[in-house]
């Protein structure tokens, strides 16, 4: 069982260290409410939609006449009726709200009923009768880069003179483009990778993920303010619902209101993708002039919307005796679906974490972004870093079993150090924090005897086997794309001195509202029960970023305080003048004002005599907040700059055993030190790693994706489709936050995103795995080791490893270990 | 299309007609004020029953469509909707209610079935005044994060407990013969059928094992 490693009690809400979640009661009792929950406007109406079976295929027809007369139906949509633009793609074209004369995967949606009934919408759906002209649909990524068939352009970061590629075509160019002709300090960076004393290469697979927010994608759209419309959706990003209806619908923004007060999860899978349902119940509601609710079965939601991006990854790395790198080359493939959507992104971060926390020396990372018929793939916590961290994992552990030395030694000789700090793509590492953490984590976690107790088990086990692996986590913090890098708020304080504020984050359960009102109480002095925040909506704060890239506290929490010191100075300012005090003697604290005044005598004034006070002489009570993040910046065509303000780190070990002849396993224990600088909430940050650490653990090992010959997605449900059940998580779980390290950037109280770093610990999980199927051939073999690693990927492994000869198929002598 | 699919549940009423709709007209305690806010098709064809329930200790009689679940019954006609639907198929555990004090998935089960019964959903256990001990065990160990599944999590400790109480056995009982003890494995093992995203099962196993020792 976990053990509590100073796991602050909750306490008293008034002492701002650990407050709970500010919905907590509402989460026990049932009360807080999801959209689906609240009550229902009248003449509500439903709205269901009709999926294509085909992954690419020209529409020759869509006969909708039988749905149309089917018992409760009130409108049959489908593209031709939408009055602006068809297309809710987020960044770029290519994301038909409702399919136009041809569909390119399973799953995308063809026309929508609306009836009376959600029952009625769904089973008239079952009425219509499709024609397709099929055409062969591309379904292997790796295929569809040898034949160009990408959504966007590939991209470079080098830290030295390329040599154009010869290994595939795809990568060769003999012109150079200006990115890859940049010249590093290094020399010619393919020289340095070749004269390498030695080298290790492979390819891995490293699958997607399904998001499975346990609150299915929902959205409720109604007729608003005469001309307008008002919906209700579980989005990561509103300003997005806002835009996109507002363009599909072809009206101007300021009649358009997107609102969440709450999600059931979200973890990337809300934040682009929430806008196909927001447009098509808005289209519903505009069309009909009723409120119109849509919510799909998990199944639909499955296979409508997008998921994590799978990658095929390659890598050639080049080290020496000792294991350092010297050079390395990393091209990775993306598997983006069928349009854009958020795929650059996804794609440059995998790049920006190709080298996780290690310098890489020479090197050069390609990205690709592959096009396939099926779902676009999109955000999920992490943004494509998971995926790109893999190669190098895989290579450091690939390097040590050559070497013959532990795999922890050659990380640790590789981890970023003064004078070895700069990554792949310029920018510096400032905080040398990795080194240090990872040996704390060493110690603590008893890494060294452990590693000896588990030879001597493995030794003299014969099926059963252990593996144990310590991986880290560098993970740059801000939005890739820079303008996202912004965020407002609004506080106001009422006359009874109550505040109320409103950001442009959203709430999925990360207990990011708790933060900013406990920052906003801070700033004011007040105790937390006084500060509430209420639903994010575009008519509060106007065009917001996505509560995405971890960056939801990092960003509003500082716009809600620059709103707070707008008022605070306000405030103080009023006082000062209204009871002759000294203008530095003021403080708020406590729920009060104290100061001294002009005459040395001390005053308090009570919080809320204060607020009257100011009102009755008309002092502003609210203010708004501004914050974007400083000195970031990515120069794409030199593929170099500071795309991150900093970066978060942390470091896992995990155990686990696996039973090599039915390939089962369990994670035994996991040891956790994460880096949250100066924590808001040590309380919510703990379960943010725990949470992050069990879902990447369902990534790399029991959440499988599979999609048939057609291109149809096959794990539609979670009897199928398996995420961590309370006995996946680690049995023996240990985790503790980094302390005394404040964030060197001057961020929200020296404090770091937590959101998405803490996923990207699971790695050591897959590492463990391979240690332990590694120790059948007495560690001296690789086992290649796909994700998802379910038990018959690693029973696969454990053969392999069975059947080959390690004389003869080991590359180098090495010393087998002891 | 799968997305077609007839699912168990519509095939008990196939055959009499394709229009559908819950059909709700009932004296429905709290939430259930506007029960029927929601507008239905007629209902001449459909077979319909009532169906006499106590619920959070209060009688109700309900007249639905015989193909509703108990959970829409509870959700749509009720408006109890602090019980959740992650998947509506008996996967996640978010509809989990106690029924005559034993946890059930809601969604697998259709209300007609339950004539007489006693269920307690998540609105029942406790208020925010009066929390039930589980309750204030998940506030104080954080043991949630989007909160979407906790309603279902601790009616489904509720009933666990209440199992190992009994002295019923589990797959992670080490001797049937030995009445089981409220351990992190048991709990574990007993607590498998409620699925949690944000994975928040380490506080949620320290917030049911700490009410136990309670
Ligand atoms: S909704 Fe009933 S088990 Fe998922
Ligand atoms: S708290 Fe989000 S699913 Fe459990």
């Amino acid at each position: 069982m976990r053990s509590l490693i100073d796991l602050p009690a909750r306490r008293a809400s008034s002492d701002n260290v650990s407050p709970a979640h500010d919905s907590a009661i509402g989460h026990v009792t049932g009360r807080a409410s999801y959209i689906d929950d609240l009550s229902e406007p009248s003449g509500l109406l439903h709205l269901a939609i009709g999926l294509s079976t085909r992954a690419s295929a020209g529409l020759a027809s869509l006969a909708l006449d039988a749905v149309r007369r089917a018992p409760g139906v009130v409108e049959v949509l489908t593209a031709a009726d939408i009055p602006g633009h068809n297309e809710v793609g987020a960044v770029y074209p290519g994301d038909p709200l409702l399919a136009e004369g041809e569909v390119r995967y399973a799953g995308q949606a063809l026309f929508a009923v609306v009836a009376t009934s959600l029952r009625a919408a769904r089973q008239a759906i079952a009425l219509a009768s499709v024609e397709y002209v099929d055409r062969p649909p591309s379904l292997d990524p790796v295929e569809a880069i040898r034949q160009g068939l990408t959504v966007l352009p590939e991209h470079v970061q080098c830290r030295a003179t390329p040599a154009p590629l010869d290994r595939t075509g795809v990568l060769a160019d003999d012109n150079g483009t200006s990115e890859q002709r940049h010249a590093g300090p290094d020399g010619n960076w393919r020289q340095a990778l070749d004269a390498a004393p030695h080298h290790v290469e492979g390819e891995q697979f490293i699958g997607g993920q399904e998001h499975f927010y346990l609150e299915g994608q929902i959205a409720l759209a109604e007729p608003w303010e005469d001309d307008g419309l008002r919906i209700l959706t579980s989005s990561q990003h509103p300003s997005e619902v806002q835009k996109l209806v507002a363009e599909v619908l072809g009206l101007p923004l300021h009649r358009i209101v997107a609102e969440v007060r709450r999600m059931g999860g979200g973890f990337g899978g809300k934040e682009s993708q929430a806008a196909a349902l927001g447009a098509l119940a808005a289209l519903a509601a505009w069309r009909t002039g009723r409120a119109v609710k849509f919510r799909m079965p998990r199944e639909t939601d499955m296979r409508f919307t997008g998921k994590r991006h799978p990658f095929h990854n390659r890598y050639r790395i080049g080290f020496d005796d000792d294991g350092l790198i010297h050079g390395a080359e990393i091209e990775l493939i993306g598997d983006c679906g069928h349009s854009p959507d958020l795929s650059e992104g996804v794609v440059d971060r995998a790049m920006f974490h190709a080298d996780n926390a290690y310098y890489l020396g020479s090197a050069r990372v390609i990205g690709h972004r592959a096009m396939t018929h099926t779902a676009s793939n999109t955000a999920f916590r992490g943004f494509g870093g998971p995926q790109g961290m893999m190669p190098i994992e895989n290579a450091l552990d690939d390097i040590a079993r050559r070497l013959g030395l532990d795999p922890l030694d050659v990380r640790k000789r590789n981890l970023y150090a003064p004078g070895r700090d700069e990554t792949h793509y310029g920018q510096r590492i400032e905080q040398h924090l990795i080194q240090s953490l990872v040996e704390q984590l060493e110690r603590d976690s008893d890494y060294r005897t452990r590693r000896e107790r588990i030879r001597q088990y493995n030794a003299a086990s014969p099926v059963v086997k252990r593996g144990l692996a310590l991986t880290p986590v560098k993970f740059g913090i801000s939005f890739t794309a820079a303008h996202l890098n912004q965020a407002g708020a609004l506080v106001r304080i009422y006359t009874d001195g109550s505040v109320l504020a409103n950001h442009g984050g959203t709430e999925m359960g990360q207990g990011l509202h708790t933060k900013v009102c406990q920052v906003v109480a801070r700033e004011l002095g007040l105790p937390l029960e006084l500060v509430r925040i209420s639903a994010t909506r575009t008519d509060k704060v106007p065009n917001t970023s996505p509560t995405a890239a971890s960056s939801g506290a990092d960003l509003n929490a500082m716009a809600a305080r620059e709103a707070a010191l707008t008022l605070r100075s306000r405030l103080y300012a009023f006082a000062a003048k209204r009871h002759a005090l000294a203008p530095d003697s003021l403080a708020l604290a406590d729920g009060e004002l104290r100061a001294t005044t002009l005459e040395g005598e001390s005053f308090r004034l009570d919080w809320a005599a204060l607020v009257q006070q100011a009102y009755m002489a008309r002092v502003a009570l609210f203010a708004e907040g501004h914050y974007s993040t400083p000195k970031i910046g990515y120069d794409k065509r030199a593929a170099r700059g500071r795309p991150f303000y900093y970066f978060a780190y942390g470091a896992a070990v995990s155990e686990v055993e696996i039973d090599s002849l039915s390939g089962e396993y369990r994670v035994v224990r996991a040891d956790i030190l994460h880096d949250v600088g100066e924590s808001l909430n040590p309380a919510i940050d703990l379960g943010q790693v725990e949470g992050g650490y069990i879902q990447g653990l369902g990534w790399l090992t029991s959440e499988e994706l599979k999609w048939n010959a057609e291109g149809q997605l096959t794990t539609v449900n979670p009897s199928t489709y398996k995420i961590p059940a309370f006995d996946d998580a680690p049995i023996d779980f240990r985790v503790a936050l980094l302390e005394g390290h404040p964030n060197s950037e001057a961020t929200i109280y020296r404090s770091k995103a937590v959101g998405e770093p803490p996923f990207m610990l699971a790695i050591s999980a897959w590492a463990a795995l391979r240690d332990a199927i590694s120790s059948i051939g007495g560690y001296r073999l690789n086992p290649r080791l796909d994700t998802p690693a379910t038990p018959e990927r690693v029973l696969f492994a454990c053969q392999a490893m069975r059947e080959s000869d390690p004389a003869k198929t080991s590359r180098v002598a090495v010393q087998a270990q002891p | 299309m799968t997305e077609f699919r007839i699912s168990r549940r519509q095939m008990l009423a196939l055959g009499a007609s394709a229009t559908a709709g819950a059909v709700a007209s009932v004296a429905a305690p709290g939430a259930g004020a506007n029960a029927d806010s929601r507008p239905r098709e007629a209902v001449g064809l459909l077979p319909t029953s009532n169906v006499s329930l106590e619920i959070n200790g209060r009688a109700v009689v309900l007249q639905v469509d015989n193909r509703t679940t108990l959970l829409d019954a509870l959700r749509e006609q009720l408006r109890l909707t602090g019980t959740k639907k992650g998947c509506d198929q008996g996967q996640c555990g978010a509809c989990t209610v106690l029924l005559d004090g034993r946890r059930i998935n809601a969604c697998l089960t259709l209300a007609v079935m339950h004539e007489g019964a006693s269920i307690t959903t998540i609105e029942g256990l406790g208020t925010p005044d009066q929390l039930h001990p589980l309750q204030a065990a998940f506030v104080k160990h954080d043991g949630f994060q989007c909160g979407y599944c906790t309603p279902g999590q601790i009616c489904s400790a509720v009933g666990a407990l209440d199992e190992i109480e009994r002295g019923v056995p589990s797959f992670a009982s080490t001797d049937p013969a030995i009445a089981p003890q409220v351990t992190a494995a048991e709990i574990r093992e007993r607590m498998s059928g409620n699925l949690c995203r944000c994975g928040a099962y380490p506080n949620i196993v320290a917030a049911i094992i700490e009410t136990s020792e309670a």
